[in-house]
């Protein structure tokens, strides 16, 4: 038989037995006396339904799952003799949960081989920089500029600005470096593109260097994600050695090389300042800006950093035309975003969609509400600095400036739902706790405020001397908030002042006391 | 788990000079002495600062800076626990008072029989499979109470 069979390989996959069902199809199929042809694909992003397994057919691919190992051998010899199984999916293009989606910057993940280039040029890889070599660095950046690209690690600062800033800045080396240090919980975006399409990565820092003027790049990813790190280590090596990467790229007149620096565990290198420090071998503390990294970055040198989702978008922008990214989202907030839905969920994965969803299509429809059963009571938006939303403002639509209006922010794209089991006082704390594990340091509001933050919230739970406290507290979150130098101490009194806000109760209020942080 | 080696100097300078001519070579080289010799020991402070050219407090400064770094050995296994907020929507905390209770130490020791190093970890990227783990390297996603029991024996083992 040579049929293709395609088991991904993505971590999230792997952690809920993909290893194994793969060693199972083999041993199965050895059994039978066949060889299978088994593809370690990325995946498509429906982790419920992982380990999900496909088989190409005359029809398409056809997805079952969630396979444990113990199906397999029952699996393969249904899937053999054309059978139904009672973990056919049907085919996977189908799935509505797919189906629904517009899959631009994840396009090829979940479906190709992520080690190999041929493939990955066969879906329409390289096209981007194709593209980019013939407009020319200029004209490039236009395109960025024109699509509306917004940086997608959560500041939502226009991609396009900031290349056109380093370009403009005049040097003898410049650098192109790519944060992979997705530390915020609920997201895995990064994690899922750099394991399901890594060459994608290659092909965006390419075009960012070629239209700044920058010949190197780093890719830093926190150590937490092993296996991007292999994946995107094997893919810089097969692009070095097809020409891609080094002297002369794709035969251009342009050299670009990079590679992948692994972080160490601290949270705040996310910060991009702090990523630039670490990335230079220093303590990850966070830098005061001005000097803005695109005019003095790494080493000194004028450096686009960029988050792992923007650049691997930059290759379908060029590709497709800035238009018709641009077609697509809401107010200021053009294209898609990967949306990550994650926790007490039952339908739990990345979705991929434009700007615009509401948060109660996303949570409850999309998401198929909670994993446990039981009513959805909050959930956090953006990372572990994100703001903790009630019900009542699941209409709020996905768009970085509406999220802003209900004192909230999308970050990452990640979302955390919690069932009617969670303390938000507990979550408010925990994210004041979380900000003094983490705080690097430098500023005394993050570093002092988080602490005091911590022990203000356990006197409020403890009923002392509650009203003078509740007091203390918002005066700390107001202090951190604006007096913080980055967004770790800036933004943890989104969770805290949110959760009190609207979940009083939790905190021993009979009624609603306080307005939230302005 | 690849057992580590015994501290030596000179494996250390070998493994200092061949990523000294690297951009930023800091990380790089204690990651690559971590990955040796289980932890970064206090005698390769001054070698490093001494390659790179930096006083030794600054070495130091890095080192404790980050988490991953460990000043002393570890167990022979290393369980990890997500502590972060998709794995609490799933329960986590309850886990990690469980897995505490089962090894008979806190977050951040390591059994007295040197078996087990227990840490917690902020995000494993696997929060759509929440709650999460990883077992010296390998990741662990679904955990529930029968999981954790069968992962706790695995390292004692």
């Amino acid at each position: 038989m040579s049929a293709r069979f395609f088991i991904p390989g993505d971590a999230g996959a792997v952690a809920v037995g993909a290893d194994e069902v793969a060693t199972a199809f083999e041993a199965a199929a050895t059994a039978k006396g066949l060889t299978l042809d088994i593809v370690r694909n990325g995946s498509r992003g429906l982790y419920w339904l992982e380990p999900m397994v496909e088989v190409e057919t005359a029809a398409g691919r056809v997805a079952y799952g969630p396979v444990s190992a113990d199906d397999v051998p029952a699996l393969l010899e249904a899937m053999l003799a054309g059978e139904p199984h009672a973990l056919l999916l049907g085919p996977t293009e189908e799935i509505p949960w797919l189906k629904r989606q517009t899959r631009l910057t994840f396009a090829r993940c979940g479906i190709v081989d992520p080690r190999s280039l041929e493939d990955y040029r066969a879906h329409g890889g390289y096209k981007g920089l194709e593209k980019a070599l013939a407009l020319g660095a200029e004209a490039t950046i236009e395109a960025v500029v024109q699509s509306g690209l917004r940086g997608r690690g959560g500041a939502g600062f226009p991609t396009g600005i900031k290349w056109r800033t380093v370009a403009a800045t005049q040097a003898e080396q410049k650098y192109i470096v790519c944060n992979a240090d997705e530390g915020d919980s609920g997201t895995f975006a990064d994690r899922m593109i750099i394991e399901g399409d890594p060459f994608v990565m290659i092909e965006g820092m390419t075009i960012s260097g070629m239209a700044v003027g920058a010949t190197r790049g780093y890719l830093y990813i926190r150590s937490e994600y092993p296996h991007a790190v292999a994946r995107m280590e094997e893919a810089i090596r097969t692009a070095r050695t097809a020409g891609y990467l080094g002297r002369g790229v794709a035969g251009s007149a342009f050299d670009f090389d990079m590679e992948v620096r692994v972080g160490a565990g601290a949270y705040v290198c996310g910060e991009e300042t702090a990523l630039l420090e670490s990335l230079e071998g220093r303590r990850g503390v966070v830098r005061a800006k001005p000097p803005l990294p695109a005019h003095k970055g790494l080493f000194g040198k004028p450096t686009v950093i960029n988050n792992v989702i923007s650049l691997a978008t930059v290759p379908i922008i060029l590709a497709e035309g800035a238009t018709a990214y641009r077609d697509f989202g809401m107010g200021r907030s053009r294209g898609t975003m990967p949306i990550q839905i994650a926790g007490n969920v039952k339908h739990g994965g990345l979705y991929e969609v434009a700007f615009g969803v509401t948060l109660g299509e996303l949570v409850d429809e999309i998401g198929g509400g909670t994993a446990s059963g039981r009513p959805v009571r909050a959930v956090q938006v953006g990372g572990p600095l994100g703001a903790y939303f009630p019900r009542a403002l699941f209409d709020t639509p996905f768009d970085y400036e509406a999220f802003a209006g209900k004192d909230g922010l999308i970050g990452h794209g990640g979302i955390v739902v919690f069932d009617d089991t969670v303390d938000m006082a507990k979550q408010a704390r925990f994210a004041m706790e979380f900000c003094a594990l983490e705080s690097c340091g430098k500023c005394t509001p993050c570093r002092i405020g988080s602490t005091r933050g911590v022990e203000t919230v356990d006197r409020i739970v403890r009923g002392e001397d509650r009203e003078k406290n509740l007091v203390v507290l918002e005066d700390l979150c107001h202090t951190m908030k604006f007096g913080s130098l980055c967004a770790l101490g800036g933004f943890t009194p989104y969770p805290v002042m949110s959760a009190l806000h609207h979940f009083p109760e939790d905190f021993g209020a009979t009624t609603p006391v306080l307005e939230a942080a302005r | 788990m690849n057992s580590p080696e015994p501290w030596s100097a000179a494996r250390a300078a070998e493994i200092i000079a061949a990523q000294a001519d690297c951009e930023g070579p800091a990380l790089p080289i204690l990651h690559a002495i971590q990955a040796t010799f289980g932890f970064v020991p206090e005698a390769v402070e001054p070698m490093i600062a001494e390659a790179l050219n930096l006083s030794r407090a600054e070495v130091h400064g890095v080192v404790t800076f980050y988490h991953d770094f460990r000043r002393k050995p570890a167990g022979r296994h290393v369980l990890k626990l997500c502590r972060a907020e998709a794995c609490q929507s799933m329960g986590a905390d309850a886990l990690a008072t469980r897995a505490e209770q089962a090894l008979g130490i806190r977050f951040g020791e390591t059994t007295p029989d040197g078996r087990v190093t227990l840490e917690p970890i902020y995000c494993l990227g696997l929060c759509a499979t929440a709650p999460s783990a990883m077992l010296d390297g390998r990741v662990i996603g679904r955990l529930d109470a029968r999981r954790l029991d069968r992962l706790v024996s695995e390292a004692q083992a």
